[in-house]
C-alpha cells in the first residue's frame, strides 16, 4: 500500500479551502454530478420553493470533503464516510474543509470532519475511518 | 401531504446496471476543482497502482442519478423536489472500482421517520454497489422532507 502520514489522536489534516462558489460552479457540478435539481442552478425554481437564491449541492461540500480526504491518504484506505448537512451553502460563500484524527485504534484512525463557511456557519459535520494497516 | 410509509418502503426500484466513462469523472474532477491528477490522467492513475481513473469517494451518490428519472421514486411518493434537503450521506467502501467498471446498484428505501408533528420527515436509502456480485460499496442516503403544518397547507 502507499505510504500514510503520521497518524495519532489530535492530527489535524492540513485544512482545504476553496474558492468562493459561483453559480457557474454550480452549473457545472449539476451536471458532472448528475443532481439535476433546479433549485441549485435555476433562481426562479429555487424562488418558487421559498428561498432568495440558489444554493450549494450539499454533494459539492462533501466532494470537496471528499478532496481533502484523499488528497491527505490515497483513496484506497478509506473505509467509511458519513456526514450531516447542517446548514445551506450560499452561493459566492467559501467553505473551508477540516478534519482531526479523533481516535486511533485496532489500525484504523477516526477522523472528525468539518465544513466551514467564513462567517463561521457550519454546514456539514461528519466522520471518516481510514485504514492504517 | 405526509409521505405513505408503506408505500415507501414497499416502493421497487429497478436494479440499475452502470458504468462511469473516463470522461465523466474528470468532468467531476473538474467541476469539484480536483487537482490530483490520479483522477484525471490515466498515465498517473496508472502510477498510482489503479487499472483505470478511481471512481472517487462521493461519486457512487451519482451513479444512482444515472437512471432515467433520478427522481422518479420521491415523485411516485407525492414529494415535491422543491420540499426536500439533502439530510445526511454515508459511504461504506469494500473496494476500489474504476472507470468503465460495470457496476449493478440495487436501492431500496429502508425508513421514514416523521418529526416535529408531521413537518418533517426523514427517508432513508440504502443503496448496494456490486460488481460481478462482489461488494463495492454502500451507499446510505437520508432525504429530508420539509411539510408544511396541515393548519396552513388549508388557507
Amino acid at each position: 500500500m502507499t505510504e500514510i502520514p503520521d497518524i495519532q489522536v489530535g492530527t489535524e489534516l492540513p485544512p482545504l479551502t476553496v474558492e468562493p462558489i459561483s453559480r457557474a460552479t454550480l452549473a457545472l457540478f449539476a451536471g458532472a454530478s448528475g443532481d439535476h435539481n433546479p433549485i441549485h442552478i435555476d433562481i426562479d425554481a429555487a424562488k418558487a420553493a421559498g428561498a432568495s437564491d440558489v444554493f450549494a449541492q450539499g454533494m459539492l461540500s462533501m466532494a470537496y470533503l471528499g478532496r481533502l480526504l484523499t488528497g491527505w491518504v490515497p483513496q484506497q484506505r478509506l473505509r467509511s464516510w458519513h456526514v450531516r448537512f447542517t446548514a445551506i451553502t450560499p452561493v459566492h460563500a467559501s467553505p473551508t474543509c477540516t478534519g482531526r484524527v479523533a481516535s486511533v485504534a485496532d489500525g484504523r484512525a477516526t477522523i472528525e470532519l468539518e465544513v466551514t463557511l467564513s462567517d463561521g456557519t457550519v454546514t456539514l459535520t461528519g466522520d471518516a475511518v481510514v485504514d492504517l494497516t | 401531504m405526509t409521505v405513505d410509509v408503506s408505500r415507501a418502503l414497499a416502493y421497487r426500484f429497478e436494479p440499475l446496471v452502470v458504468a462511469a466513462g473516463r470522461g465523466r469523472l474528470a468532468f467531476f474532477a473538474t467541476a469539484t476543482g480536483q487537482t490530483d491528477p490520479v483522477y484525471t490522467d490515466l498515465d498517473a492513475a496508472k502510477a498510482a497502482g489503479h487499472p483505470d481513473l478511481p471512481i472517487p469517494p462521493s461519486f457512487y451518490f451519482s451513479l444512482e442519478l444515472e437512471r432515467p428519472d433520478p427522481f422518479a421514486w420521491l415523485t411516485a411518493l407525492g414529494i415535491d423536489l422543491g420540499r426536500i434537503l439533502h439530510g445526511e450521506q454515508s459511504f461504506t467502501y469494500h473496494a476500489m472500482a474504476h472507470a468503465g467498471d460495470s457496476l449493478t446498484l440495487r436501492s431500496r428505501i429502508v425508513d421514514v421517520a416523521v418529526k416535529k408533528q408531521g413537518t418533517l420527515e426523514l427517508l432513508t436509502k440504502q443503496t448496494s454497489v456490486t460488481r460481478d456480485e462482489q461488494p463495492i460499496a454502500e451507499v446510505t442516503t437520508v432525504i429530508a422532507v420539509l411539510n408544511p403544518l396541515e393548519s396552513e397547507a388549508a388557507r
